[in-house]
């Protein structure tokens, strides 16, 4: 079973993103902020892949993005922003630092499905 | 909302005689939520009003309304995206080679719906543009829905469906953000031929080298499929590949065509390969 973990300070979101995956057979965990999802990919098993978020307190998703580049992982997980940034600029600020695919929100779970396909995790 | 059975049976008939599509039980629930917004265009109660109304020979626009709101245009870029990866890496490069002369090479994608897979084919062909630099490429899009073809002339698509599918380099590459939609470059969009076409009817002028015909059959009743296969054959090349959605087979449906031997998923006019061994 794939794992996944979703990485937005709304729980809302997380709620939906997590019944979303695990219609899709993705073992799911969650955090709030990328300071969280930077600890949880460093103390842990990294996941198959992030869904996450740009604008979250403590440490933002582009911020988060670069510290995962930096960290020293047994394995780098896929990334896919989440996002209500939807311009151009913040979808390519996004690819120049690493993330594997973009869904701009609101997404379905097509959508969502699709991305995880294209980064070759579904 | 309800609905006699005798006026689910006129709008079942309405859209076979148009299009040949059978509106099967199983799927007539879709009627209520389909024809909702043409009952409140018509100022009509129920579907059994709308359903008499079809009976006058004055209401051809109303006809043509009523058969594009029944109609599924369920689409999306790359659809089954393993089996566009087959077609990117074993069909394409089998019926290039097969054309190193002539370099030149027509696609059908037959029942296009909005045009998505049309943009999936020309932005994989634009993915290995060194390959086919000097080539004559051709992609003709047809389908029996002038809504739809309006649409995919456009190529303009909303948030949820330009991601369905479409990896966001190709996105970013060729198109471009309108409003809350994005509209597939011009670029993009002079690489194909998009035209209305009812596949009851004969196929397109040309040879076909490939033809794509992707979870339309499943809307036709056995009978129509066998039908629609035999035209779609008399338009291919006699080396030709025909391309289906995924679970769907010629197998007891047509005669023309077998199974590619090697390209899974794929279909060849029956005898071609036979004459090759």
């Amino acid at each position: 079973m794939k794992t996944c973990l979703v990485v937005d300070d709304s729980k809302v979101i997380r709620k939906v993103a997590r019944h979303i995956l695990e219609a899709l057979d993705f073992t799911v965990a969650e955090a709030g902020d990328g300071q969280e999802a930077l600890t949880h990919c460093t103390t842990m098993v990294p996941p198959d892949v992030i869904l996450l978020d740009w604008n979250m307190p403590v440490m933002s998703g582009i911020e988060f993005l670069r510290a995962l580049g930096e960290a020293e992982l047994p394995r780098r997980p896929k990334v896919v922003f989440c996002t209500t940034e939807n311009g151009s600029a913040h979808i390519r600020a996004a690819i120049e630092a690493g993330a594997d695919e973009y869904v701009m929100k609101p997404f379905d779970r097509d959508t969502i499905e699709s991305k995880l396909q294209i980064v070759g995790v579904a | 909302m309800d609905m006699s059975p005798l006026a689910a049976g006129a709008f079942s008939k309405l859209l076979e005689r148009a299009t040949g599509q059978e509106l099967l039980a199983a799927r007539r629930w879709r009627i209520e939520t389909a024809l909702g917004p043409v009952l409140k265009a018509e100022g009509l109660d129920s579907l059994d009003q709308l359903a008499t109304r079809l009976g006058r020979a004055e209401e051809g626009r109303l006809i043509q309304d009523v058969v594009e709101a029944l109609l599924n245009h369920e689409t999306s870029f790359f659809r089954d995206i393993a089996a566009f990866r087959s077609f990117a890496d074993e069909a394409l490069p089998a019926i290039a080679e097969r054309r190193i002369d002539t370099r030149r090479l027509r696609i059908w994608s037959a029942g296009c719906s909005t045009g998505q897979e049309a943009y999936s084919l020309a932005i994989q062909l634009h993915r290995a543009t060194e390959r086919w630099q000097d080539w004559d490429v051709s992609i003709l899009a047809t389908d029996v829905s002038p809504q739809a073809i309006s649409r995919a002339r456009e190529g303009l698509y909303g948030q949820l469906e330009i991601q369905r599918g479409l990896p966001i380099g190709d996105m970013l590459g060729w198109f471009e953000p309108e409003a809350e939609s994005w509209r597939a470059k011009m670029e993009l969009r002079r690489t194909i031929a998009f035209a209305v076409h009812n596949l009851m009817e004969a196929a397109p002028a040309g040879r076909f080298d490939i033809v794509l015909c992707r979870n339309v059959l499943l809307y036709f009743p056995i009978a129509t499929r066998r039908s629609v296969l035999d035209r779609i054959a008399q338009s291919m090349a006699p080396d030709g590949l025909l391309f289906l959605g995924a679970g769907e087979t010629v197998l007891g449906q047509s005669d023309a065509f077998e199974a590619d031997r090697e390209l899974r998923g794929f279909y060849r006019l029956k005898g071609w390969q036979a004459a090759q061994d």
